[in-house]
């Protein structure tokens, strides 16, 4: 008990010091911000993927939905960041909330399957609406506003906006903790671990997956929406299905069934694209290298295989 | 007071008629065991309290209602619990988390996303009361999927346990255990029943088992009843010898 205070504390520490250190090791800050706006996204789809069993491989459209929220909030509604960043996030949350119903009967690869067709629907609906979206080119002409305090102004420069995406990242783990540590949170693992003796308990199982489904959704459109205002830039790549594939390859690569496995799944592929790209072209094929070695070597993902060693040290 | 009662039921699998004008009745805190050879209808029987399948014909009455038009949740929800012949369990959930999600079922709280300190101390109370009960509470903490196979069918008798059943139903609850395992299975059983007064319907091809705990005994074959009534009674009917024990009539 007391020894996940530490982890935790060291944890939080870290994040807290990012822009000191991080330069230091030869990153830079908004490679941090980007770290945690995909470990956030992958997270909330560890939600459903890692603690209820349902692989979806079209969380991107929530994502990308979230990030268009924010684009054109901020571009056509009005000047606010935190206003933008509401906006997405419901569009995100509620497109997902509205979509599950018709998913939950579905299992495993069909499953998997229903949730890419949807999350392509919407992106063909942004590359079509042309006009609104700027299609194929991506969505521009917006910048994150300052953060008014009353009287106080406070300009999103990168290390100021690399802790409200820390304050916003903060803010989501902390209330999956609390669900995954309640009965609701029980529930969900018991699907995962044995739907059908969930089902047999008297447990009405889609509706749950429907839940773990929505929430999953609105916190990976939060993390589309810091995206959008991390480059002042979206486009339909934000919600296509191969950054659906990303994040579950960074939830995977991490650790699905931990907590925070995604947050180190997200800085092992970041880093490994920040790095590698600088060298070769052909970055994939090694991120691709790397998460087979990991799936054949640590099936649990990274922190699962050192959580494994801890315990039987 | 009959707690369960089958009246006239019906079964069929196209055309397999696999039960045929079943009735029964079973009184609270009764002890019934279900025997007959394989095919003989045992777990459709089953089925038909649980409400997996809906007979084709008869009616299936509880605690003097007709529950044909239940769900199998409701069913759970009503006091009819049961165990598989494959054991259903949480596998990678320690002992403690796989009774803690029976507990919270029962108590109705799974979609709370917030539990408060004392109400959690009241359910984890109660998961301890029963590891006690089933002599689990040495291994709580093992994920259960490491567990000897014995000791898996009793953390799912013990899941069963936590949703307070009013009837309990066992399906072949010491298939493939050891003589150990059987014997700490029968002792649990008899346990419940002695102490806590719990109606338990079980199917079990072990006669020794049977003829050891049950209180009364229903023979089905081929899809009907042949015979029922106390262990003595069903050891000298001369069908049930003929057809099942497998002496010449």
């Amino acid at each position: 008990m007391n020894s996940r205070y530490v982890r935790l504390g060291v944890l939080w520490l870290l994040l807290l010091t990012v822009p000191w250190w991080l330069p230091l090791v030869g990153g830079y800050t908004q490679l941090g911000t980007r770290v945690l706006v995909y470990a956030l996204a992958a997270m909330g789809l560890n939600l459903l993927l890692g603690f209820t069993g349902g692989l979806s491989f079209g969380h991107a459209a929530y994502y990308g939905l979230g990030a268009y929220g924010v684009g054109l909030t901020l571009k056509y509604l009005a000047p606010s960041t935190p206003l933008a960043l509401v906006v997405g996030t419901l569009v995100g949350g509620v497109a997902a909330t509205l979509l599950g119903p018709t998913l939950m009967r579905r299992r495993g690869v069909y499953f998997a399957m229903i949730t890419l067709a949807f999350g392509q629907l919407f992106y063909f609906i942004v590359v079509r609406w042309n006009n609104v979206t700027g299609g194929e080119d991506g969505l521009t002409g917006f910048v994150r506003q300052p953060l008014h305090f009353g009287h106080y102004v406070l300009p999103l420069h990168d290390v100021a906006f690399y802790y409200l995406v820390l304050f916003c990242f903060a803010v989501a783990t902390a209330i999956m903790g609390v669900l995954l540590r309640s009965p609701l949170g029980h529930t969900w693992v018991a699907i995962r671990e044995n739907r059908r003796r969930a089902q047999f308990l008297g447990i009405p199982v889609e509706r749950y997956i429907w839940a773990s489904f929505a929430i999953s959704g609105f916190v990976t459109a939060l993390a589309g929406g810091l995206n959008a205002m991390l480059n002042n830039f979206t486009s339909p790549l934000d919600l296509y299905w191969v950054l659906s594939g990303d994040f579950v390859i960074i939830a995977v690569l991490g650790g699905m069934r931990s907590f925070w496995g995604p947050l180190v799944g997200a800085i092992i592929y970041l880093y490994a694209q920040d790095y590698l790209s600088s060298l070769t072209d052909n970055w994939q094929s090694f991120i691709g290298l790397i998460f087979i070695l990991v799936v054949l070597l640590f099936p649990r993902g990274m922190l699962g295989m050192l959580r494994m060693k801890a315990r039987s040290a | 007071m009959s707690l369960l009662r089958l009246q006239n039921i019906s079964r069929s699998f196209g055309s397999l008629r696999a039960l045929e004008e079943v009735s029964l009745e079973m009184s609270a805190g009764e002890l019934r065991a279900v025997i007959g050879p394989n095919g003989a209808g045992k777990t459709t029987l089953f089925n038909m309290v649980t409400g997996f399948f809906p007979p084709s014909s008869g009616t299936v009455w509880f605690a003097d209602r007709a529950i044909n038009a239940l769900s199998a949740e409701r069913r759970t929800r009503l006091g009819i619990v049961r165990t598989f012949q494959i054991t259903e369990i949480f596998p990678d959930l320690t002992v403690f988390e796989n009774l803690r999600i029976g507990v919270e079922t029962a108590a109705r709280s799974n979609a709370l996303p917030w539990m408060s300190r004392a109400r959690r101390a009241g359910l984890e109370r109660r998961v301890d009361e029963l590891l006690a009960v089933t002599g689990l509470a040495d291994k709580s903490e093992r994920v259960v999927s490491e567990l000897a196979h014995g000791d898996q069918r009793v953390v799912e008798v013990a899941i069963a346990l936590s949703l307070e059943p009013k009837l309990l139903m066992l399906d072949e609850p010491t298939a493939g255990m050891g003589d150990e395992e059987t014997d700490n299975m029968v002792s649990l059983i008899r346990r419940l029943h002695d102490e806590r007064q719990l109606s338990i319907l079980f199917i079990e091809h072990d006669m020794d088992v049977v003829f050891g705990i049950a209180q009364r005994i229903t023979v089905l074959d081929q899809g009907r009843v042949l015979a029922e009534g106390t262990p003595d009674e069903v050891a000298a009917d001369r069908r049930v010898r003929a057809a099942y024990l497998g002496e010449a009539a």
